[in-house]
């Protein structure tokens, strides 16, 4: 997260890019309105830029330089303002990713119940497969089904090696992930939180 | 590993007889917390809620406020300073001025505040309303930290529906309060949680934290002041104008008051989220509750406190679980999340993966931060890679006493704490596990320990010389 160097060599008499022209930037009208709606929510139109990245990564696939431009277009700011956002924050992509993030947890909970394994295992059972976008991930929030993994938002776990192949089955499948193992159906842990049996929660469907 | 063992003996699964604090064994929070469309506010009235929201409103703001400093309900979200003190800071008058829910629950080992938000959202609203009266507050914003997909789609529903009862917007159920509430998604950062941080990502930017003082209160989004409460602090709110502050300082200790959300993780067998009377002893929580560790593993070391915190022995077992008790035995209780680790895990790699955490995470703006994480996490490589002599253990140790203090925010102290109470306290195994994997690879990797280490600038200078005068000769 310590900022980005650039790729290639760097043009110092470049001038640089200024607010995006609204006649020459096309927008796709949708993503317009989307974000002229995040911007009416805030006193300042500059707090929507994560929402507005992200819903422009949504229709994207990344935060491509044109994706930029266009929430740079429509926010009325400079794309560098953007950019330097996009590089501060893990779930924004700076390059063409698979269609379905699965964040695998490798914190020190999940780690300390075999985490490690468990990601490598996705990861060389994803292989190259561009529908999938792997990556070892800071604590998801939900220790209490590690060893545990994020499936396109879906949390699933406790996750065994031998889950790693039906995962990405139904990943493949767009259908619900691991219906068995989300973590949407789980009652709470505490014992005397419930003063009486209620029945397992509904599983989240595939997104 | 077990992860959903039945229940032992003394964890009864079956709910027992109601605590002095009212059903469900005591639980506030946590009381039927899964009961089917609870996260609707169908459900949520008719269980009584909203009904503290009413109330609320038929006080003045102060009388709430005076409620709310009864409690002695201290922040759930990692630093405990109290609630009530928070809001007093706060302008009066007619100025704009802002609450900020902290709903990026990123502190490893803690996930409490996603438990409430998905079963009990308006819970959580109703709070954040009732603050926001007492705080004469007339904006809201929950910053939930992107990961959380499910959880922000439920809270989304849950504000529809509260905004189209009236008890968001303009005038709340008739009153002269008006109050707008925007969810914010995050976008994965832990520095966000950092309340400053939090503050520059709201309002767009990278989540650099920012100078204190002034503080939130004074000075904070948009430069207006800024009340910002964890989660499971505001949530609290409801129950303590249903109950009224002084019973609810009743629950707990004197100092500590009230129940608190513990999320137990790791080498235990019924990880999961427990609501708990402060001052439980630790003991109870971590074997009677979450069952201890596997068949024959004993406790090695337990984070408190999520995993900024310094790590406790199971010699500190017995000491109760509340803000001061923890601090006395040097370390926090900071979110309330206990990391439990058993004696099969070598600690250097606890330590590894603790560091690693931090590096990343730093935002790069102060250098003992960016600079003692990177280091750290170089110097335990180079323990496991058999590279280490034990006086790097100094080294260690000094790196992190370097950080304490010395930049804008508390990232760097959250790395530095555990990692120095680690070295403190397993400094026998932390050589012998460089001794060992010095000798791995035939010693190969191995430094020359024949010569003595260069300490100091003379020493290095020696070392100049002898290598200009090798090259002359």
């Amino acid at each position: 997260m310590n900022g980005a160097r650039p790729s290639g060599p760097v043009d110092f008499d470049k001038p640089p890019a200024g607010i995006p022209d609204p006649a020459t930037t096309a927008v796709p009208a949708e993503l317009r309105e989307e974000i002229e709606g995040l911007m009416s929510l805030y006193p300042d139109r500059r707090s929507a830029a994560l929402p507005a990245l992200a819903a422009a990564q949504r229709r994207h696939g990344w935060c491509s330089p044109e994706a930029i431009e266009q929430v740079a277009c429509v926010m009325r700011v400079t794309p560098a303002e953007l950019d330097a956002v996009v590089t501060f924050y893990d779930m924004l992509e700076r390059e063409p990713v698979g269609r379905c993030a699965i964040y695998v947890c490798t914190n020190i909970s999940c780690s300390l119940r075999g985490a490690d394994a468990l990601y490598e295992a996705v990861r060389e059972a994803a292989g190259e497969d561009p529908e999938f976008n792997v990556r070892a991930f800071e604590c998801l929030g939900a220790c209490d089904i590690a060893p545990m993994a994020s499936v396109g938002g879906v949390y699933v776990g406790p996750l065994e090696l031998e889950d790693v192949g039906r995962l990405l089955q139904d990943v493949r499948a767009r259908g619900p992930v691991l219906p068995e193992k989300q973590l949407a159906r789980r009652l709470v842990a505490d014992p005397r939180a419930n003063s009486r049996e209620f029945p397992e929660h509904a599983i989240q469907e595939e997104r | 590993m077990s992860a959903g063992d039945p229940g032992t003996p003394g964890t009864p699964a079956a709910p027992g007889p109601p605590g002095p604090a009212g059903p469900a064994g005591g639980r506030l929070l946590l009381a039927d917390i899964d009961e089917p469309g609870l996260s609707t506010r169908e459900v949520y009235e008719r269980r009584g809620g909203y009904e503290s929201l009413r109330r609320a409103l038929e006080m003045e703001p102060e009388g709430v406020l005076g409620q709310i400093e009864a409690s002695v309900l201290r922040g759930r979200g990692g630093a405990g300073f109290q609630m009530g003190k928070k809001i007093s800071f706060l302008p009066k008058g007619p100025i704009e001025k802002y609450l900020v829910c902290n709903a990026d629950e990123s502190e490893p080992g803690t996930f409490k505040d996603r438990e409430l938000m998905q079963k009990s959202p308006h819970m959580l609203i109703e709070g954040i309303v009732i603050a926001s009266y007492a705080a004469g507050v007339g904006r809201a914003f929950i910053y939930i930290r992107g990961e959380y997909v499910w959880q922000a789609e439920v809270l989304e529903g849950a504000l529809r529906e509260a905004r189209e009862a009236g008890y968001i917007g303009e005038r709340v159920l008739g009153s002269s309060h008006s109050l707008s509430l925007v969810l914010h998604r995050g976008a994965g950062a832990y520095i966000c949680g950092e309340e400053t941080g939090l503050l520059d990502s709201l309002e767009g930017k990278r989540g650099n934290p920012r100078l204190k003082p002034p503080f939130p209160a004074i000075q904070g989004l948009y430069q207006g002041p800024t009340l910002i409460n964890n989660v499971e602090t505001l949530a609290t709110v409801p129950a303590i104008v249903r109950m009224g502050g002084e019973e609810y300082a009743h629950l707990g200790t004197e100092t500590s008051t009230g129940t608190k959300l513990v999320s137990i993780s790791g080498h235990v067998r019924r990880p999961g989220n427990y609501e708990i009377e402060l001052g439980t002893p630790s003991r109870e929580i971590i074997y009677g509750l979450a069952g201890g560790p596997g068949e024959g593993r004993e406790v090695k070391c337990w984070f408190p406190g999520g995993s900024s915190a310094p790590v406790l022995t199971a010699d500190d077992l017995d000491t109760p679980y509340d803000f001061d008790s923890m601090a006395r035995a040097g370390s926090m209780l900071g979110s309330g999340a206990i990391i439990v680790v058993d004696d099969t895990t070598p600690i250097v790699d606890v330590a590894l993966k603790v560091a690693r955490f931090y590096r990343h995470e730093s935002c790069g703006k102060c250098t003992p931060c960016r600079e003692g994480t990177n280091w750290t996490v170089k110097m335990l490589e180079r323990i496991k890679a058999g590279e280490a002599t034990a006086q790097d253990l100094d080294v260690i140790a000094s790196a992190q006493t370097n950080i304490i203090g010395h930049c804008l925010c508390v990232l760097g102290d959250a790395m530095a704490m555990p990692i120095g109470s680690i070295v403190e306290k397993f400094r026998g195994e932390l050589e012998r596990t460089i001794e060992e994997a010095g000798r791995i690879g035939g010693g190969a990797n191995a430094p020359d320990l024949t010569t003595p280490a260069v300490t100091g600038r003379g020493a290095l200078l020696a070392e100049q010389t002898r290598a200009t005068e090798s090259a002359h000769a």
